[in-house]
This record gives structure tokens, C-alpha cells and sequence, in this order.
């Protein structure tokens, strides 16, 4: 079923269409990456008066930090925890959805409401039901005899922004598993089903390698959303406490930044970070896309 | 294209309408931090100054929090578009006197405009605060406060206890908290914002303990902190015993948000936090009587407590822009230091009366006897004689240190550490942060 090519004989404008995408991606994504790649290498005053040039002296007291260490693994967790709790719970539904003949585009909609909500308001949402003072959570959990804190212990506020987070992108997930399941061939299951082969051997077998693409690519997706996006929401419960249990390394740029006005530090962070998200994209597409069927 | 050039030529004539307008006045750009009630009333003052005269327009953004407000002008500086006054917070003092050339120092603002000028005539405490070392005031006091204490005098009537006496000593704070507790009047006994400003920096000065080397960091950058001394482990042990007792529940980091509610809700009977809180605490406690008493102390260490320290914020002027529009924030100064303006924003606020004719003309007005306990503040923030531990700290990056302090604090309460662990690695973390400021000072 090979497609006939169609060759356009105009040379010049590919690259003219190509030119918009690229001038937005040179002045919002690569100009800022280099701008911090320089201040990493430099000390400098908040307002930028003396500047100078200190080699790696920002990395090499970042891996020296034990603060910057910590923050690293509580990244890892907190990336893990929700990419895996959302995809999960996001194909829990989306099979469910598919199973539901009548109201499906009910429950569709109704699911994917929660990501049009912007972190920082689903961050606020959380951390109102939460509130150890005020929150609706904490006063059942009480009466269930857990003492829920987040202000003070830091595995309840880890808790709470992975659940946080997850609640969000589940919509995302669910839309795409939604959309993965409605082009597995319904044949193949029926031919299975006729096999012998029970609903959950059906899936395991069949529903689930054809969906693989689908995973694969939300895979990427939500490690990359768990890393950067959860900022809004970060600030807006926890601010990286308490005592930095929850100081993701995307907080922790702002923070260094933002309100403690070292710049320096701070592009060497997010540097380190870019390098992360780069790696694991890059080993992602090495290794994990291989076993993937499209 | 006749309708084009008919909306062009009325565009042109209504631009020639309006241009001697837009050229006599001077427009003088100030962002500021005050949100809510505190903004209205500061963009009354702003208002005020604009229809005093006709040559100058103050005005007023505001640009969120303290530290926001900070970082969006210190990067508006970098890019050149800064605003020609900006508030910082009291924590900001530190870099900002630091940044020698991006700031247009007061005291020189007003003599070059020809303005009078007495720092005689603010408050001790404020002009010891914002005085570099050769006793210029850099930066023009606007909002300043000190933490008092907050109480519910139905919660202690109720507990049996004297609604007229609250605590003064720490002893005497326990005790009471654990009546109010036991007799059921209240859940729990007291909470504060901000641990770093009131239950540390505060704590050190009352009690005559030093917070840094170098006067508390007033003598340069070489500074070192050394709040991790006996009176400070004591205190924090206290609190750490008083939390897992339920007398002492944690408000959050910073300034501490989850402790105004429960001060609100008589969830707990007293409240530890800014002056400036008056207005919000009067406005919230319509349910009970709120007494106002000053901050306690422990009686074991010192007998004579000293004056309790500022916070809040100062104007700065930034350098930069044009000498027209220099004189037009030295003149709103002016403005902002009558005693009329002064003692308005005051008693609205809460914040201290920063000069002694906006005292007096409160006392003249009747206004403390008026209003018991709105006075508690200015006496025990000038109370005996300021010592180089009391009159404040000031120090590089405080910020960033003090998010350290709100760290080892949680994990301290977390029990991680002990109080003495805990505030031994708040200060060697704080060194640390000290020395990046020194470096990238120097």
C-alpha cells in the first residue's frame, strides 16, 4: 500500500513555512537554554554588577549539597509515582469507557474535564481539602485515626502532590487511551473471544501490545509534565516543604532564582535538569521504542 | 481610504488635545507589595499626593508578594525599565544596600531636590535599622512593624483565666495555654507566623542573644551567624515539646498562613505575628474580644527584655531615570512623612508611626487611648536601650536563609533532629549562603 509521492518543484518554500516554527523556537526555547547555560558557568549580584567567571564551580557545589542530592531522588519519586499512578488509572477508565456502550461519551467528557483546570487552581483545590487546619481530608482521616499533616510530615506532603498531580494528567492519559483503544481492531478480539481467551487474557495479549504507541508516547509525556509542569501546583500546596520533602528540582530552580536571587546556581540547575530530560528522552527512544509495535 | 484619513486626522487632533496634558505631568512608577486593605489605603496616599500638586502623577502597581516584588525589580533593572521607587521588605535590606549603583540613596534624593530632611525625626528604631554604617539613611521607612501577641479573652475567660492579664513570660504562657487546653475552653494554646522573624530573629533580640557576627551582620559581609546559642536551643526545644503536647500548633513555613484561621476559628486562644496584623485580626475576630499584648519572655534568662525588632518595608529609589522625575519622588517623600499621612496609615494599618510627630499627633488625637493595646508595639519596639543585638539583623540573601531556618525548624517538629541539631545546621547552611553573597559581592 505504498502512497504516491507527490514532489513539489518550489525549493524555497518548505523552508519559508518552516521559518515561523523555527524563529519561536529559537527565541522562546534555544536563546533562554543558552542564556543559562552561560550564567552557569558565572557568579554574579542579583542586579548584575559584577560578574565573573567561575568554571564549574556552581555544578561542583550543587553534587556537593546534600540538599541538591535529596532533591534529586524526591524528583525521581515524584516523577515515578505520578507517570505511573496516572497512566494506570488513566487505562483502568479508558478500558471501562470502552465497555460502556451508552453513556460512554458522558463519562469521556466528565473525565476529561479536570485538565482544563490550571495547576495552580488544582494545586489550590488540593491544598484546600487538605488544609491540616481547615481542610475536609484531614478532619475524616482523624476520624479514621491517621493524623494527616503535610505542614510537617514530609511523606503526607509527598503524598499530596502525587496525588495532586496525577489527578490532573489522568484526563490527559485517559483521552489518549481512549482514542488508542477505539483503533484496536474489534476482529481480533472477537477472533480471540471465539479462541477461548477471556477478557483479561484479551487485553494482556492483544489490547495491550496494540496499545503500546499510545503508552510509549505518554511515557514521555508525562515523565516530561511530572518534571516541568507540576511548578504551578508545587507552589501552590507545598512550596517545596515541609524541610524540602517536596522540593522537586523544577522548584528548587525557581526558588534559588526566583526569590533567593542566586543566578548562578540556578541555571546550573535547570542546565542539569535540561540534561536529564534529554537523557531520558534520548535512552526512551533507544531502547523503550524498539520493543514498541506500531 | 477617506475613512482612514479621517480617523487618522481626528486621531491626531485628539492626540494635540490631549498632549499638554501628558507633558506637565511627570509620571512616577511605584510598586509596591501591599495587597487587599493595605493597597487601597497605600494607593489612597498615592491619590493623596497627586491631587496635593499638579506637576507630578505617583503611580502605584502592585507586583504580588515581598520577594515577588523584589525580583521583578531588580530584573526590570537589568533590563532597564525600572520602576523609579519600589518597596522592599525588610529582609531585602541587605542586597539592596549591597547593589551601591542601582540604588539612589534618600538622603542624597532629598539634598539634591532641595527637601527637607531630618532623620532626627523618625523613630530610634527605624532610622538604627536603615542607617548604613556611616549613619546614612539609604532607603525612605514606609511600612514598619514588630510582632506583638494577639489574645482571645473569651477563650480565657473561659478557661477560668484572667481576660485582663495575659501572659508574660514564657512560664506563664505554658501554664496558660495548658489551662485553656485542659479546661477544654480551646483546642490548643498559642500559634505565630513567621517562626524565623518571631520565634528566632525576635526571640534573639529580646533576650539580648547575638544572631550573627559583625552586629548582626551590620558590620559588613564577612558576617556569620551564630543563632544556634543556648537561649534560641532552649526556646525551639520548647516549641518542639509544646507542639507534641498540642499547647504550640505550626502556622507554615514563612510568614506562617494556616495561623491566622486558627487564631480566627478559636482554634487556638493566642497569636503570635506582626503589628500590621491588627486590621485583619480586628476584621476577623468579630465573634470574640481580642486583647494585644508585647511578645513574652523567659524570666530565667532575662529580667529586663529589650526592644523587639522591625520588619516590614522601606521605598527605595532607583537610579536610572530622569533628574525631573527625582524631584518628583523627593517631593511625594516629603508628602509621605507628614504626620497627617503617618499617623493615617498607622492607625489604618497597624504598622509603627516611623516618625515621633505622627506619635504625637495620635496621642494628641486620643487615638491610643481610643484604640487599647494599638500602642503596645511602638512601646516594645523602643522599650530600654537598643543593644547590638537588638536593633536588628541585616544580612545578605536573608531570604534564602531564612527558608533554611523554616527547613531545620519542620524537621525538627518532624523529629528528624533536635532543637539544637536543628538550628546548628540552619546556621552552618546560612554560612554557606552568606559567603555566596559575600563572593558575588565583592
Amino acid at each position: 500500500m505504498q502512497a504516491k509521492r507527490t514532489i513539489f518543484p518550489n525549493k524555497i518554500l518548505p523552508y519559508m513555512l518552516l521559518v515561523p516554527q523555527l524563529a519561536v523556537t529559537l527565541i522562546f526555547f534555544i536563546w533562554p537554554a543558552l542564556q543559562a547555560l552561560k550564567s552557569s558557568f558565572e557568579r554574579e549580584d542579583p542586579f548584575g554588577f559584577h560578574t565573573t567567571f567561575v568554571w564549574f564551580e556552581n555544578y561542583r557545589r550543587l553534587f556537593i549539597d546534600p540538599n541538591y542530592v535529596g532533591s534529586l531522588s524526591k524528583t525521581a519519586v515524584f516523577a515515578f509515582s505520578v507517570t505511573v499512578l496516572s497512566m494506570t488509572l488513566a487505562l483502568v477508565l479508558a478500558v471501562a469507557v470502552n465497555r460502556v456502550l451508552r453513556t460512554n461519551r458522558l463519562y469521556t467528557t466528565l473525565l476529561v474535564w479536570p485538565y482544563a483546570v490550571a495547576p495552580v487552581v488544582v494545586g489550590i483545590l488540593w491544598w484546600f481539602m487538605f488544609n491540616p487546619t481547615i481542610g475536609i481530608a484531614p478532619y475524616l482521616l482523624r476520624a479514621a485515626g491517621v493524623d494527616w499533616n503535610h505542614r510537617i510530615d514530609g511523606t503526607d506532603a509527598m503524598i499530596l502532590v502525587i496525588i495532586a498531580a496525577s489527578w490532573k494528567q489522568i484526563s490527559y492519559n485517559f483521552l489518549f487511551f481512549v482514542a488508542g483503544l477505539q483503533s484496536v481492531p474489534q476482529s481480533l478480539i472477537e477472533a480471540a473471544a471465539i479462541d477461548g481467551a477471556g477478557p483479561f487474557k484479551r487485553f494482556w495479549t492483544i489490547v495491550f501490545p496494540l496499545l503500546s504507541p499510545t503508552t510509549f508516547f505518554l511515557l514521555i509525556v508525562n515523565m516530561n509534565y511530572a518534571m516541568f509542569d507540576t511548578f504551578g501546583l508545587i507552589d501552590a500546596t507545598t512550596q517545596g516543604g515541609p524541610a524540602q520533602a517536596t522540593n522537586i528540582l523544577v522548584y528548587k530552580v525557581y526558588t534559588d532564582g526566583f526569590i533567593g536571587l542566586n543566578i548562578g546556581s540556578s541555571s546550573a540547575q535547570s542546565v542539569v535538569l535540561m540534561i536529564i530530560v534529554i537523557a531520558l528522552t534520548a535512552i526512551q527512544f533507544r531502547y523503550v521504542e524498539r520493543r514498541v509495535q506500531y | 481610504m477617506k475613512k482612514l484619513a479621517l480617523l487618522l486626522s481626528t486621531g491626531v487632533i485628539a492626540a494635540l488635545a490631549h498632549a499638554p496634558n501628558v507633558a506637565a505631568q511627570t509620571e512616577i512608577a511605584w510598586w509596591h507589595a501591599m495587597d487587599a486593605e493595605l493597597g487601597k489605603k497605600l494607593e489612597e496616599i498615592a491619590n493623596g499626593f497627586n491631587e496635593s500638586q499638579s506637576e507630578f502623577k505617583v503611580v502605584p502597581s502592585y507586583k504580588g508578594t515581598y520577594p515577588e516584588t523584589l525580583t521583578a525589580a531588580i530584573a526590570a533593572f537589568r533590563a532597564n525599565e525600572q520602576p523609579a521607587i519600589v518597596q522592599v521588605f525588610e529582609v531585602g535590606t541587605g542586597t539592596m544596600m549591597a547593589a551601591k549603583g542601582a540604588v539612589y540613596p534618600v538622603y542624597q534624593l532629598m539634598a539634591d531636590n532641595g527637601e527637607p530632611w531630618d532623620p532626627a525625626g523618625f523613630l530610634a528604631p527605624v532610622t538604627g535599622y536603615y542607617s548604613d554604617t556611616d549613619g546614612n539613611i539609604l532607603s525612605m521607612p514606609f511600612n514598619s512593624s514588630t510582632p506583638i501577641m494577639y489574645y482571645n479573652k473569651d477563650v480565657f475567660e473561659a478557661a477560668g483565666l484572667d481576660r485582663e492579664t495575659p501572659p508574660k513570660t514564657w512560664a506563664e504562657l505554658e501554664a496558660m495555654s495548658r489551662q485553656i487546653m485542659e479546661s477544654g475552653a480551646a483546642p490548643c494554646g498559642f500559634t505565630s507566623g513567621w517562626i524565623t522573624w518571631v520565634q528566632t530573629e525576635n526571640l534573639s533580640a529580646i533576650h539580648d542573644q547575638p544572631y550573627g557576627t559583625l552586629e548582626n551582620g551590620f558590620g559588613g559581609l564577612g558576617t556569620e551567624f551564630t543563632f544556634n546559642g543556648p537561649v534560641q536551643v532552649k526556646h525551639w526545644d520548647n516549641l518542639k515539646k509544646w507542639a507534641d503536647e498540642g499547647l504550640f500548633e505550626y502556622g507554615g513555613p514563612v510568614g506562617g498562613g494556616d495561623a491566622p484561621p486558627k487564631f480566627y476559628a478559636q482554634e487556638c486562644a493566642i497569636y503570635m505575628n506582626s503589628s500590621a496584623s491588627r486590621a485583619g485580626v480586628i476584621n476577623n475576630s468579630k465573634e470574640f474580644e481580642v486583647g494585644f499584648a508585647p511578645l513574652p519572655y523567659y524570666d530565667d534568662v532575662t529580667t529586663d527584655p529589650k526592644n523587639s525588632i522591625i520588619g516590614g518595608a522601606t521605598l527605595w529609589a532607583l537610579n536610572g531615570k530622569d533628574p525631573e522625575v527625582y524631584k518628583g519622588v523627593a517631593q511625594f517623600f516629603t508628602y509621605l512623612s507628614q504626620p497627617e499621612v503617618q499617623a493615617s496609615w498607622h492607625q489604618f494599618t497597624g504598622y509603627l508611626p516611623i516618625t515621633n510627630a505622627a506619635y504625637e499627633l495620635g496621642q494628641e488625637q486620643n487615638y491610643y487611648a481610643d484604640n487599647p493595646g494599638s500602642d503596645i508595639a511602638i512601646q516594645q519596639i523602643t522599650r530600654g536601650t537598643p543593644t547590638a543585638n537588638s536593633k536588628g539583623v541585616r544580612f545578605g540573601n536573608l531570604t534564602q536563609a531564612r527558608t533554611v531556618v523554616d527547613e531545620e525548624f519542620e524537621a525538627m517538629l518532624a523529629g528528624t533532629k533536635t532543637a539544637q541539631e536543628a538550628l546548628d545546621a540552619a546556621v552552618e547552611r546560612g554560612n554557606q549562603i552568606l559567603r555566596d553573597f559575600e563572593a558575588a559581592n565583592q
